[in-house]
């Protein structure tokens, strides 16, 4: 179990004064006291790790998120922000003497404007939600990560989380326009607008990825572009995870960038088939899903020498889709990937790590290197175009000891990530998972820069706290 | 996922197969944007991820239910649209209905609840009772504003007599009797005659009937067959529920070992998924119960899906009416028929849209429009303003419970059946003529 900081014994003796004062600052049935109503907020998509809070809160409006802040300010009581509670990263993970702030009420879509190409949203919106809004109109919301069925933007900002047509579009901090944020203290702020660039320092850069620890965000502009004349999705099958992984490397060196470019091996595709019946090949040991989007002789011409390029590497098969249909079922078992891994195992934990696309055949050998040294199963499910890699470990959580392998195995994962030139993170955020591994990123200087940062926004270390910094320092710093 | 059962826990059968439930999900929350009750309440305690957890806190503690858990796991519509969004396979309705059983033989609701419960149970897998009942509540629908608005008691009766319909069809109860087919037999079936569905709309069962022998098959509505199960299980009322259905395989074993059955045909798709499961429910029975079970659940069809088997083919010509099909929640996510239904309703000559949010419950869901009067107003009302934006002029449907939750709105409703029925040469559903939705234009 990871290590969390000791809750503060003033906090826990002041329980029920705190809860009284909250449940004057939200509706009726907007806080959750009550010790078994409280488990299910004890974790969210990063199930091994679980802290029962002290209270759960759930406002619905920006006013009252500020009166929970001040109030929690005040009282020097610790927050954890939460939205859909789908982060791989244990970003929403409470702690014993903590507030969750839950924002999965604020699900309203408050403006939308196709002239400008853009739309206002509160943070509770899941990111699908807002395509959804303005797809009759022929927008989208670019942004598409795995879980945009159910995870909502305000998580979405905080993680600056990618997906598979990120590729093209770039990730949430290439998709926003301006930000509602409430700090610490209870004060509303509004960084950046409805148009491009804000005068001034880059805020809005600064508290995208920020992953809750600078101030709660509750309402978000983003940008809604016009969807493609069409798009077309191709299934190219291959012999070995090396071979699909240098095919990736060799359509992104020609210079084409598709629209997604995703890979899956063998365990993956066989879990997502059984979950999206979508034609996936199972004879192949990996396989990619290539995406272009234009008009039909756009799509022809690319897909014709993405087919030549995939044809040096002895594809086993190469498919194009023919249909919507056909497509929307590839893409919901790319989509459903992580969880249809619970097909196939009890548990995993999701790595996230990125590196260059040029190391990718190395990678993907030492990874299969480590799963046997291990001796735990891996199935890869990556954003490859972007370098951007998700092995999933499999383990039993049954099993302590299979538990503790995994977590190894996966700094090891990400070590290597760093050492080829890579990243901790792609897009899930560092969270509680990634923490302790922050030094093999940064030295302390760097990571002390960034903690100042931190304390400029809240001096006190009550949001979100316990998260991204390994927390040793942290503590110190916090006394 | 994790779990925390004894070695001992895990011997009970229906434990062990709530342990391997739970250690299908991964926690990953998908399956919390599509649920209904989440949707409105924003809160994860109201969804299918939420009820997993505190159902698997109650088995593994072993403790009585407390009043907190039996508030959410009450909420759930069983919907099962978490089951069609899960990427991992988790078999939310066992899991459910196993919690169900477990709160049913471990909390003592308070007297109200019990008293309105019980008289459900009682009344309307009951067909006689339940027509005398809804004439009763006929008389009583005048007295609608002496009922007090506030408090669950009031609104749960006001939903109650809200329900009963102004004007009650003729009574015409299904007698155990052979329908044959019209020239040669090519099928042999039986009808699931049902229980609340022929007091409240007979003409399902006559349209099911008569389409059904004009293409050829013998339609057997079974001596000894009635409530498939499904109301009382859904309220946790365990030995209830395996009565019925016991009723239900011993009549149609008796069939299949005389003249043989090629089907078991439900024209109610909220009962067709308890029939369907039939085979699970009786998994840890004697034999032969356990074996009959399993062939009856083997061969029970939806209408729909029998009829795609069939060449069914319209007489008259196309109708010009736009139909909104509502996929009822049971056919689509409870038996994952999605197509069918919309399919043999364009070959009917309809033109067929579909709502959005069409995965969304319309808050009728068995008798979750009596004891949750509120949500189910709430999902009522979305989900009509999601048919009226799509300008239908008549929405179709596969199951009564959503027929009666979305009639006396707008527009007109009907049963699928009753659709194809009358463009295969039958009478126009009640209330429902191709002039009267003409005029509505």
């Amino acid at each position: 179990m990871i290590e969390l900081p000791p809750p503060k014994p003033e906090t826990l003796a002041a329980r029920p004064r705190l809860i009284a004062g909250l449940r004057a600052l939200v509706p009726e049935d907007g806080v959750i006291a009550e010790a078994l109503c409280l488990k299910p907020y004890e974790t969210d998509g990063l199930a091994a790790y679980r802290q029962v809070p002290l209270a759960v809160v759930l406002p619905e409006t920006t006013e009252q998120v500020a009166a929970v802040l001040r109030f929690c300010h005040e009282n020097g009581v610790r927050v954890v922000p939460r939205g859909a509670g789908t982060s791989l990263s244990g970003g929403a993970l409470p702690l014993a003497d903590a507030v969750v702030v839950g924002l999965m009420r604020m699900n309203r879509i408050l403006d939308i404007n196709y002239a400008d190409r853009y739309a206002v949203v509160q943070a509770g919106v899941t990111n699908i939600g807002i395509t959804d809004a303005v797809r009759e109109r022929g927008f989208f919301y670019a942004p598409d990560p795995s879980s945009q069925l159910a995870c909502m933007i305000g998580g979405n900002v905080n993680m600056n989380s990618g997906g598979a047509h990120c590729l093209k579009y770039g990730v949430t901090a290439n998709n926003l326009l301006g930000l509602r944020i409430v700090t610490i203290a209870g004060e509303i702020l509004e960084i950046g607008g409805t148009h491009l660039d804000a005068a001034g320092y880059d805020w809005l850069g600064l508290l995208t990825g920020s992953e809750g620890q600078l101030a709660i965000v509750t309402e978000i502009t983003v940008r809604i572009l016009r969807g493609p004349e069409g798009a077309r999705a191709m299934l190219a099958a291959f012999r070995a995870n090396e071979v699909a992984g240098a095919c990736v490397d060799a359509i992104i060196a020609s210079g084409i960038i598709p629209v997604a470019l995703e890979f899956m091996d063998r365990p993956a595709i066989h879990a997502c088939e059984a979950f999206a019946h979508a034609g996936y090949p199972l004879d192949a040991e990996a396989m990619l899903i290539i995406e272009v989007e234009g008009s039909a002789a756009e799509q022809d011409d690319l897909l014709g020498r993405i087919r030549a390029i995939c044809e040096r590497f002895d594809p086993i098969s190469l498919k194009v889709s023919q249909s919507a249909e056909e497509s929307a079922a590839i893409w919901k078992g790319r989509k459903g990937a992580f969880g249809a891994v619970g097909r196939i195992s009890p548990d995993y934990l999701c790595m996230d790590g990125t590196i260059p696309t040029s190391r990718l055949p190395e990678v993907l050998r030492r990874i299969g290197e480590m799963s046997e040294s291990y001796g735990l199963k891996v199935a890869n499910i990556f954003h490859a175009g972007d370098g951007n890699l998700h092995p999933l470990i499999m383990f039993d959580a049954n099993d302590p000891e299979s538990f503790h392998s995994a977590e190894t195995f996966g700094a090891d994962i990400l070590k290597l990530c760093v050492e080829v030139g890579g990243c901790l993170t792609g897009e899930h955020g560092v969270g509680v998972e990634k923490r302790d591994l922050m030094p093999v990123q940064f030295n302390a200087r760097e990571l002390d820069q960034q903690r100042r940062i931190k304390t400029a926004f809240d001096p006190d270390w009550l949001l979100n706290t316990a998260k991204v910094f390994p927390l040793k320092p942290d503590i110190a710093h916090a006394a | 996922m994790q779990t925390n059962f004894t070695p001992e826990q895990l011997r009970d059968p229906d434990i062990k197969v709530s342990n391997q439930v739970l250690r299908t999900c991964v926690h990953c929350g998908f399956c919390t944007a599509t649920c209904p009750t989440f949707v409105l309440l924003g809160d994860e305690l109201d969804s299918p991820r939420g009820r997993i957890y505190l159902i698997k806190d109650m088995l593994e503690s072993g403790r009585a239910a407390s009043e907190e858990v039996v508030l959410h796991v009450d909420r759930c519509l069983s919907c099962l649209s978490c089951m069609t969004t899960c990427p991992s396979g988790v078999h939310y309705m066992h899991l459910v209905d196993h919690a169900r059983t477990y709160i049913e033989n471990t909390y003592r609701r308070p007297w109200h609840e019990r008293a309105l419960r019980g008289l459900l149970a009682q009344v309307l897998p009951r067909p006689k009772l339940f027509r005398l009942a809804l004439i009763g509540a006929r008389f009583a629908r005048p007295l609608r504003g002496l009922v007090p608005r506030r408090g669950m008691f009031g609104k749960r009766l006001a939903a109650m007599l809200a329900m009963a319909p102004v004007k009650l069809p003729p009574s015409a109860i299904e007698r155990p009797a052979s329908h044959p087919a019209s020239g040669p037999r090519r099928q042999r079936v039986a009808l699931l005659a049902g229980c609340a569905q022929q007091v409240l709309d007979p003409a399902i069962n006559q349209a099911t009937i008569r389409l059904l022998t004009r293409l050829g098959v013998e339609v057997v509505v079974a001596e000894g067959a009635g409530c498939c199960g499904a109301l009382t299980h859904h309220m946790g009322h365990h030995a209830a529920a395996m009565a019925a259905a016991r009723a239900n395989i011993a009549a149609w074993s008796r069939e299949i070992e005389g003249e043989g059955l090629d089907a078991v045909i439900i024209n109610a798709s909220g009962c067709g998924t308890t029939v369907k499961d039939y085979g699970f429910m009786f998994r840890a029975e004697p034999e032969p119960w356990r074996s009959r079970a399993a062939r009856i659940a083997e061969r029970a069809l939806d209408i729909s899906e029998f009829l795609t088997r069939l060449d069914y083919r319209p007489s008259r010509p196309p109708p010009g009416i736009k139909v909104a099909y509502h996929a009822a929640c049971s056919l689509q996510h409870g038996q994952q028929i999605t197509a069918a239904p919309k399919a043999l309703l364009r070959t009917a000559g309809f033109a067929v849209v579909e709502p959005r949010e069409g995965h969304l419950c319309c808050g009728s869901a068995g008798t979750y429009n009596l004891l949750q009067p509120d949500i189910a107003t709430r999902l009522q009302a979305r989900k009509l303003a999601n048919i009226a934006a799509t300008g239908a002029e008549l929405i179709a449907a596969g199951n009564i419970g959503c027929l009666t939750q979305l009639a006396g709105g707008e527009l007109p409703v009907a049963h699928t059946v009753q659709l194809l029925d009358w463009m295969a040469g039958g009478p126009a559903p009640p209330g429902i003529t191709q002039k009267s939705v003409i005029t509505q234009k």
